[in-house]
């Protein structure tokens, strides 16, 4: 669209007020992550001011902490597992909600969604008293189900993204040449996929790696990370748990970064919207 | 095109799946609101006891209407960073914008602990702010309204909420027309009679769908009041919490969850109706 010069200048005005607000903002959103930071170098203590000696003593405890790799690779083994599911499941809702037609499909899609936007004790609770009425332990396993349940969310809408985005002539081509449903899948409409999983699965891993407060209400013996880091938050802190939370920071923004170049790449640069609706 | 026996394979593990360990538990849930504990067992014993403790005892409306003043006051803060954000970036941003969406889209996701952890090691009574301002030499010692009261738990959470209340307002933004914006400057509107009357009302439907994020998220949240919260801010997840804890009495503590979640979800429904009313389509 050509725009008369007056309208474009009028659009693209500076507005140096609105700029300075929107500095704060991100002040705001990064400047406790920076204390955070930076209080992880500190040899004395997670507050005071200024921060004095600057040492890397408490990374290396944080690497001779027994119990935080332990809860670590426990919460890395739920978050993997919790990946194939909500990926596998989320995939068929997707597809499912894409081209299938069945009763109460409107309900399903919500149902779907539901865990993504309700707060995480109602899913942690009823989790529980399923957990119980099953007969299950609590135990890693009813971490894993929890999050692969609740993640199924997220793999639906990204995945559900990927397939509006997906041309659909190959898979009529496929199909109308005698190749099977079962082919065409394999064949044409995962490929076709291959970013929008492999994003999808970065994001639900790194929510899952996060997650508490579903957890909270799963959890049995064995600590996931975020619970370890919680029950140590009671008991008096040092800048160790500064150093384990920058790491995981910095591990996060990578994993966010990468799945964002991914997701644009596979399914473009538009905005989305958070609850994108199927 | 697709035959019904493909139709029938995908659709049939996610439904049976969502049934069983999402349709399933929400019953439980609701079936456990109606049961009571007698000698410290949960008796399927049908009434509605539970509903009428919450009805009795003022102290559960009290710390759901807190938890409600906590929710607003977070929404509206959030609603205050996030707007300004979202217009620059939608009219102002230039090549920067997909750099912004970013830096603002990586706060969304990060850990939720790793965030709310940074507020307590700054708002504490030995924490950084109270360093700082012994420091400039404002306060001489330590001030301790900072951590432990409401207002912590409305900062932190506006923190965690900002980006989710961003982003539907800055796709609503992004979704309005251009041209009607031009048509609003080239009709003699000033930029404030063009944002009142046209931008704004045009996106509402994203208000909308932030502000309920940021308030049923809060709604729930019980992890918050235990960070930076204290016994002042103890909101309604906090007695739910306690409920299936140490004072073991589930059946209490479903009641309240099955509160919260009609709550929220007639929030949801309620937005939804208002967004598709509100929406330039």
């Amino acid at each position: 669209m050509v725009l008369p010069v007056s309208a474009r200048a009028k659009a693209t005005r500076r507005s140096p007020l609105l700029g300075v607000c929107t500095l704060a903002v991100f002040a705001f959103l990064y400047l406790p992550i920076a204390v955070l930071v930076l209080y992880s170098f500190n040899k004395y203590g997670v507050g005071g001011f200024p921060p004095k000696h600057f040492t890397l003593d408490w990374y290396r405890q944080l690497f001779r902490d027994v119990s935080i790799w332990d809860s670590f690779l426990n919460s890395l083994l739920v978050a993997v597992a919790a990946v194939v599911l909500a990926l596998t499941l989320g995939l068929l809702a997707a597809l499912a909600l894409d081209r299938a037609d069945f009763p109460g499909k409107s309900i399903f899609r919500r149902l779907v969604l539901l865990p993504l936007i309700l707060p995480g004790i109602i899913t942690g609770l009823s989790l529980l008293m399923f957990a119980v009425f099953a007969g299950l332990q609590l135990s890693l396993l009813t971490v894993f189900l929890g999050h692969g349940t609740a993640l199924i969310s997220v793999a639906t809408t990204e995945l559900f993204a990927g397939l509006q985005k997906m041309d659909r002539a190959q898979e009529e081509a496929s199909l109308d040449l005698g190749a099977t449903p079962w082919q065409t899948f394999w064949r044409i409409t995962l490929p076709n996929l291959k970013l929008s999983l492999i994003a999808a699965g970065l994001l639900i891993f790194t929510l899952s790696m996060d997650e508490i407060a579903v957890t909270f209400f799963l959890i049995g013996r064995d600590n996931t990370l975020p619970l370890e880091i919680w029950a140590r938050l009671r008991r008096g802190i040092t800048p160790e748990i500064n150093a384990i939370s920058t790491l995981i920071f910095f591990v996060s923004v990578i994993l966010i970064l990468i799945w964002y170049r991914i997701r644009t790449r596979s399914i473009g640069k538009e905005v989305h919207e958070l609850l994108e609706r199927p | 095109m697709y035959s019904r026996a493909y139709k029938t394979v995908i659709s049939l593990p996610p439904l049976l799946w969502v049934g069983i360990f999402l349709l399933l538990p929400y019953a439980l849930m609701f079936a456990h609101s109606f049961w009571l504990v007698r000698d410290g067992f949960i008796v399927h014993d049908w009434n509605l006891q539970n509903y009428a403790k919450l009805l009795q005892n003022p102290i559960y409306a009290q710390v759901l209407f807190r938890s409600m003043r906590i929710a607003a006051g977070v929404t509206l803060l959030s609603l205050l960073l996030g707007y300004p954000v979202a217009y620059y970036m939608s009219f102002h941003a230039g090549i920067r914008k997909d750099l912004l969406y970013q830096l603002v889209i990586v706060p969304l996701w990060v850990s939720y602990l790793v965030r709310g952890y940074a507020w307590k090691t700054i708002l504490g009574s030995e924490g950084v702010l109270n360093g700082f301002l012994q420091y400039l030499h404002i306060t001489h010692e330590p001030v301790s309204f900072f951590l432990y009261s409401p207002f912590a738990v409305v900062l932190m959470l506006t923190h965690i909420y900002t980006p989710f209340v961003f982003l539907p307002l800055y796709a609503s933004l992004e979704h309005i027309p251009r041209n009607l914006i031009e048509a609003s400057h080239d009709l003699g509107a000033s930029p404030r009679t063009t944002f009142l009357r046209v931008i704004l009302p045009l996106s509402l439907p994203g208000l909308l769908a932030g502000a309920t994020f940021a308030f049923v998220l809060t709604l729930g949240d019980f992890l918050a009041p235990q960070l930076v919260g204290g016994p002042s801010s103890i909101m309604i997840a906090n007695i739910v919490q306690s409920l299936f804890g140490t004072a073991y009495d589930w059946p209490l503590g479903a009641a309240i969850s099955v509160l919260i979640l009609v709550l929220t979800i007639s929030l949801l429904f309620l937005a939804e109706r208002l967004e598709k009313r509100w929406s330039f389509r």
